[in-house]
């Protein structure tokens, strides 16, 4: 990838964190830890590799995703609003009565949200059915689906998987934000599922294994995907839960809390500061 | 009147299914490995390539159908009515209730008269959990005729069904002449004042025979017959309150959270009438032959007779 186009993706990530911030500091709720984790992948995705229009978010042709770990949604939301699908605005009422930005994704409120989710492993079935109807329709979109690695915990994700794999969805990527905390501890002192490449492997995925903040291997690993015929692919991305804000990341306690205002400034500083950096190297 | 057909809801769904897939290519189904049971089979038959079998994993399969619906399929999602609306209800809250999808989802060996598989397959609560979630329309015919007609009202209607199936094979008694399907509304099956009969399912064909014994032995009793559970008819629940003073619900279904509770929502907060629930009361079934148990559990023609005789004694 170009030096200019990663800074490029950089800063959006980086903006998209401070959305993040600003939605989960405003909310005084929401999931700041995984939602940092995800930003590169999401912004990747969405300035890069998906086919969406935000004039047109319902096109039938568009290419599809599905946040299966609904709730690090304030990322996702940041992302949509830098793409142009709504206000940017809009994340400084998150989580508010009447508010169009729910706590968890609202298909039908929220322009760009493909699927409804929040309750975790649902949505990447849902990503299956619909990688099945583009099979079945005969069209070229693809279906991208995040998940994270506490919700390989939930049976349903393996259901997903062997009717992925069984239905020859090579159309469909599953990305596992691997940042190895859940809200009870360390995925592995929780109920660990690892080793989660051999898991995906033997359920018939394509799978690859990255680091989920490094967009060379983000882009490689999404292109290896398009190469593959005939099985889905999972993308275990290493990431770091609260990544680019310093006193968030790799804490469990950032799972699911909005910070208060002396932490708001403090992650606000450090993301405006890495912003401008980027931008300067640009 | 035509020839009685005596066949069980699930089979005429299956060919209702059918027909209707001539003429809608957007209609999809999916079933989790119970396809011989379900009667998805027929639709299998005549279309494999628009049938897609789950495996045994209900929950995924509800979550796929909702996927599916995004992308402007018509996914019909087939089950025993246990595990469709039991394993898979939380499923079926978030995935299609709350985004409000177009997938109609079918419990099949749904009832006591799910019969000899006993109380894990006897399910007695599915009317009540697909009640409980926002916009979910509720179905539940009561004869051959009857599934073929909601069964098209089902896919025409844009937005989340749950239709109930019987394993039973049982008579019908509506005239594919004459009838009319209208989704929400009740249809009085028979004139009467002294008391009001409201049936649903399987149970409405009881329910008939036994009016007919009570007109013979004098009395007046109005038989409403409830396919759509929900959204409820209300306006045929209140006037038949206000007319006949007293309401018997039958069903083959928990007395809690199913047509008895829906009707008695109507009554109490517009014509308060006395209510009697007649149907499973909050126990489990137990296995024996489907008539033998609608026996003992009292949903056949003679023990409903009798309520509707201990309730006109009350008046």
């Amino acid at each position: 990838m170009q030096t200019t186009e990663k800074r490029q993706l950089q800063i959006l990530a980086t903006k998209a964190r401070l959305g993040a911030v600003i939605g989960t500091f405003n909310a005084k709720s929401g999931h700041p830890g995984g939602s940092l984790s995800a930003a590169d992948i999401m912004t990747y995705l969405y300035f890069k590799e998906m086919n969406v229009d935000p004039a047109n978010p319902s096109d039938a042709d568009r290419d599809r995703f599905v946040l299966s770990k609904g709730h690090c949604c304030p990322s996702l939301y940041a992302v949509l609003a830098l793409k142009g699908f709504f206000e940017w605005e809009e994340l400084y009422k998150l989580r508010h009565v009447g508010a169009m930005l729910q706590g968890h994704p609202d298909m039908k409120g929220t322009p760009g949200i493909d699927m409804s989710t929040g309750s975790l492993g649902q949505g990447v079935s849902a990503a299956c059915g619909m990688a099945l109807a583009g099979k079945f329709d005969k069209k070229d979109y693809r279906v991208y689906a995040i998940l994270g690695d506490g919700e390989c915990e939930e049976g349903q994700v393996w259901e997903a998987a062997m009717f992925a794999a069984h239905n020859k969805l090579d159309n469909l990527v599953v990305i596992v934000d691997q940042n190895g905390l859940q809200i009870d501890g360390p995925v592995c002192e929780v109920c660990g599922i690892e080793p989660l490449d051999k898991k995906f492997e033997s359920f018939g995925f394509n799978v690859v294994k990255i680091d989920g903040h490094n967009f060379d291997e983000i882009e490689a690993a999404f292109e290896n995907a398009k190469s593959v015929k005939g099985k889905p692919t999972a993308i275990l991305a290493k990431t770091v839960k609260g990544k680019g804000v310093s006193f968030m990341e790799d804490k469990v306690d950032w799972h699911g809390k909005g910070p208060n205002k002396a932490e708001f400034e403090m992650a606000s500083e450090e993301l405006n500061a890495e912003i401008a950096r980027l931008e300067g190297e640009c | 009147m035509a020839d009685v057909v005596t066949k069980a809801t699930r089979e005429s769904f299956g060919e209702a299914l059918c027909e209707l897939a001539k003429e809608n290519d957007r209609i999809v189904v999916l079933d989790a490995d119970l396809a011989g049971a379900t009667k998805t089979s027929i639709f299998q038959k005549a279309y494999p390539d628009r049938f897609f079998d789950c495996g045994i994993a209900e929950g995924n399969m509800m979550s796929i159908a909702a996927g599916l619906s995004t992308c402007g399929k018509i996914p019909v999602a087939a089950s025993f009515a246990m595990f469709a609306t039991g394993r898979a209800y939380e499923q079926i809250r978030n995935s299609i209730g709350y985004p409000n999808l177009n997938v109609k989802i079918a419990g099949s060996h749904a009832g006591i008269s799910t019969g000899e598989d006993g109380a894990t397959h006897q399910c007695l609560e599915d009317v009540a959990l697909m009640r409980t979630i926002p916009g979910m329309t509720v179905l539940c015919p009561a004869d051959h005729y009857e599934m073929l007609a909601a069964t098209k009202a089902a896919i025409e209607h844009v937005g989340p069904v749950y239709i109930r199936l019987g394993r039973l094979a049982i008579d019908s008694f509506n005239d594919p002449a004459t009838y009319k399907f209208e989704l929400g509304k009740g249809i009085t099956m028979h004139e009467g004042n002294e008391i009001t009969v409201i049936a649903t399912g399987l149970v409405v064909n009881e329910a008939r025979k036994a009016v007919e014994t009570l007109e013979k032995e004098g009395h007046s009793v109005r038989l409403i017959n409830i396919h759509t559970i929900k959204p409820i008819d209300r306006d045929i629940v209140i006037k038949a309150a206000n007319e006949t003073g007293r309401i018997i619900t039958i069903e083959e279904h928990n007395v809690i959270g199913g047509l008895g509770d829906a009707v008695c929502d109507v009554v109490t907060s517009e014509c308060p009438v006395p209510v009697r629930k007649v149907g499973v009361y909050d126990r489990f079934g137990y296995s024996g032959p489907a008539w033998e148990l609608l026996e003992k559990f009292g949903l056949t023609e003679t023990g409903i007779a009798e309520v509707i005789r201990e309730e006109l004694a009350k008046k």
